[in-house]
């Protein structure tokens, strides 16, 4: 067992903020023992020496904006065994993605002074619209517990132990009482992917919707009773579901039902 | 069954219970004031109870208002209910380690007795936890739930008001707690007084009570406890006809009504992890980094995920309409089947925190009436 060839693992960066990359650094104690049992190929955030491919794991963060970036994806997949997108923009298009419900060109014109030295698509679009996407890890950012779960996965040839159902599940978990019942807070823990640990309901907040859209999400039964129940407007609906995750299908539906 | 020893015990007097307890290596669980909530959690002294507060509940809604009294138990329930000390969310069941020259050895989980005393077990809530020892005592004996049930002291407290989610009226399991408890009060206020009555229902009960202030109970005791318990009943918010509840639900796995209610239903397990009864869980394995270690954990689940009933191939219940009536068709219809009585106890959890407010009870109305209508329907013909 020891003796086999470490595992490469690669990070590769797009259109992000690097928090989801930095969530490996953050792992502290679990990092020595990462680099470890892995060669690290490739992470421009923690070294400048790069091993060539092929990778036996890419983590990609970041959305694709450009078209650069769409050919770059595809040069990254080929040199990968298992790639898994990291993180709301990987798997959703992210917050840039709220570009993608207006016209590219008119941000341009007002925010460049030379809108022709900008290359870009009309959209911001998650990884697996480009590539095959072995595994995604939600969040904005990912959790460090998923992505030293996902790891040890991947190295001991097991499906990773994510799952795909609710936040209210890590709530009622963690002990925590509803937010949205006690304290009439509006929340898409109902309607969001786990992964969090119930953070902002612990803190007394609503769900921001971070981890994207749970499976079955039922995002208008959630609606309603936030309209009916808890007084939200059309507006309140549409900036809720227009954040980190505007683009993911479930969320872009919804918020478009209500806007004016 | 020694429901017929018990006292009177004044306000005054009542942190002696806690305070017993304690001394006798007890962990007192008890009802206390978090986050806009009344919640069962570690509790020290009577200052820790929620002094003069009661609940609201409707479908979709709780709050918490102030009362013009300093009562110590009147309120309902909890948004939790005790089957997190008895079946906790996340348990360890075993670890592994690797060994030099390529073995490994396993660790069970050594479950060390736990001595719980639950202050304030609603009659329902009673009634579930038999349930729930069907599930985990009744053929193969869970180690974990048992080493908790098995040393846990039951101070049952009788209802004196009931919320508009109540419904244990109709599914005879309260408010009025009638066995399986080792002390029963019922807390007594009016001008003259503030007292609590006492049943004892085991000897472990008797002998407490004798450690703690009280005097007999006079025929007016019973009189005022049957008062309140009538009075409780009959503010009961709501009620569930389970006339052939059974065979009717069984019967109906096409009705339109499932369709309907999938179209509220946010499928985000929120009644089965409140409901006092629901006991799925799933179990995990994980490794470590170094593949040396590995873990055997077990989780609560449910019912609403697609895990849930994921095999090869897929998920067996895909949509959220077999996924609702799946869960509504095992409280209610073959839970009798499996365990020989109903999973609802009528304590009207999955109404309140359901964040889309559906009521089990309407939804059982609704199968009753369409079922009615039909019957009407034929005899007209």
């Amino acid at each position: 067992m020891k003796a086999r060839r470490k595992p490469k693992l690669a990070v590769w960066k797009f259109a992000s903020c690097d928090g989801c990359q930095l969530t490996l650094l953050d792992c502290e104690d679990e990092l020595l023992a990462v680099a470890d049992v892995v060669e690290i190929a490739n992470f421009p955030e923690a070294s400048r020496e790069v091993a060539r491919g092929p990778y036996d794991l890419s983590l990609v963060e970041g959305s694709i904006t450009t078209p650069h970036d769409a050919e770059r994806i595809r040069t990254i997949r080929k040199q990968s065994k298992f790639l898994v997108s990291i993180g709301a923009c990987a798997t959703a298009g992210g917050i840039q993605a709220l570009r993608n419900f207006r016209n590219v060109r008119e941000f341009l014109s007002i925010v460049y002074a030379r809108p022709d030295y900008i290359d870009t698509l009309p959209h911001s679009t998650p990884i697996a619209d480009h590539v095959f996407v072995d595994f995604e890890l939600r969040g904005c950012p990912i959790s460090k517990v998923q992505l030293v779960e996902l790891i040890s996965a991947f190295l001991g040839n097991r499906k990773p132990n994510i799952s795909s159902h609710s936040v209210c599940v890590e709530c009622k978990l963690r002990g925590n009482t509803c937010v949205m019942i006690a304290n009439k807070v509006p929340c898409l823990g109902p309607v969001t992917h786990a992964g969090c640990d119930a953070l902002c309901p612990s803190y007394n907040r609503g769900c921001f919707g971070c981890f994207g859209p749970k499976e079955t999400p039922n995002t208008s039964s959630l609606s309603h009773q936030w309209s009916n129940g808890l007084s939200a407007s059309d507006r309140d609906i549409v900036h809720a579901y227009r954040t980190f995750n505007a683009y993911a299908e479930a969320f872009k539906k919804e918020a478009t039902t209500h806007e004016p | 069954m020694r429901n017929n020893s018990g006292g009177v015990i004044q306000r005054a007097d009542i942190g002696q219970l806690l305070s017993v307890l304690t001394e006798k290596g007890y962990i007192t669980i008890g009802p206390t004031l978090r986050d806009n909530t009344i919640v069962y959690d570690e509790i020290e002294s009577v200052q820790d109870l929620p002094i003069g507060w009661t609940d609201i509940q409707a479908p979709g809604s709780y709050r918490l208002i102030k009362r013009d009294d300093e009562a110590l138990f009147a309120y309902n329930t909890a948004p939790q209910s005790w089957k997190r000390y008895l079946n906790p969310p996340r348990i360890r069941l075993w670890k592994a380690q690797r060994t030099e020259g390529g073995g490994f050895t396993v660790d069970p989980e050594d479950y060390a007795p736990s001595k719980y005393a639950f202050i304030g077990v609603r009659a329902c809530e009673l009634k579930a936890i038999l349930i729930q020892d069907k599930v985990f005592l009744g053929g193969y004996k869970d180690p974990c739930y048992q080493s908790r049930r098995e040393g846990a002291f039951i101070v049952a407290v009788n209802c004196t008001q009931a919320n508009e989610t109540c419904f244990c009226a109709s599914m005879n399991s309260g408010p009025k707690a009638e066995s399986d408890y080792d002390l029963a009060l019922t807390e007594i206020i009016d001008e003259q007084r503030h007292e609590f009555v006492v049943e004892c229902g085991s000897e472990r009960g008797e002998e407490i009570l004798k450690e703690l202030q009280h005097r007999p109970v006079e025929a007016e005791d019973s009189q005022r406890v049957d008062e309140r318990i009538q009075e409780t009943i009959s503010q009961m918010g709501r009620s569930m006809d389970t006339h052939r509840l059974q065979s009717l639900l069984a019967s109906q796995p096409n009705h339109p009504r499932w369709e309907e209610v999938a179209e509220r239903c946010l499928s985000c397990a929120n009644c089965t992890m409140a409901c006092p009864t629901c006991f799925c869980s799933t179990v995990e394995d994980v490794t470590d980094l170094t593949g040396d270690h590995a873990e055997r954990w077990r989780q609560w689940d449910s019912c609403f995920t697609m895990d849930f009933t994921y095999i090869s191939g897929g998920h067996v219940r895909s949509s959220v309409m077999s996924r609702y009536r799946q869960w509504m068709t095992h409280k209610l219809s073959t839970w009798h089947d499996q365990f020989g009585v109903s999973g609802c106890v009528g304590c009207g959890r999955c109404i309140t925190w359901c964040p889309v407010g559906i009521d089990i009870t309407e939804e059982v109305a609704a199968f009753q009436n369409s079922h009615s209508q039909k019957t009407t329907n034929s005899v007209e013909k």
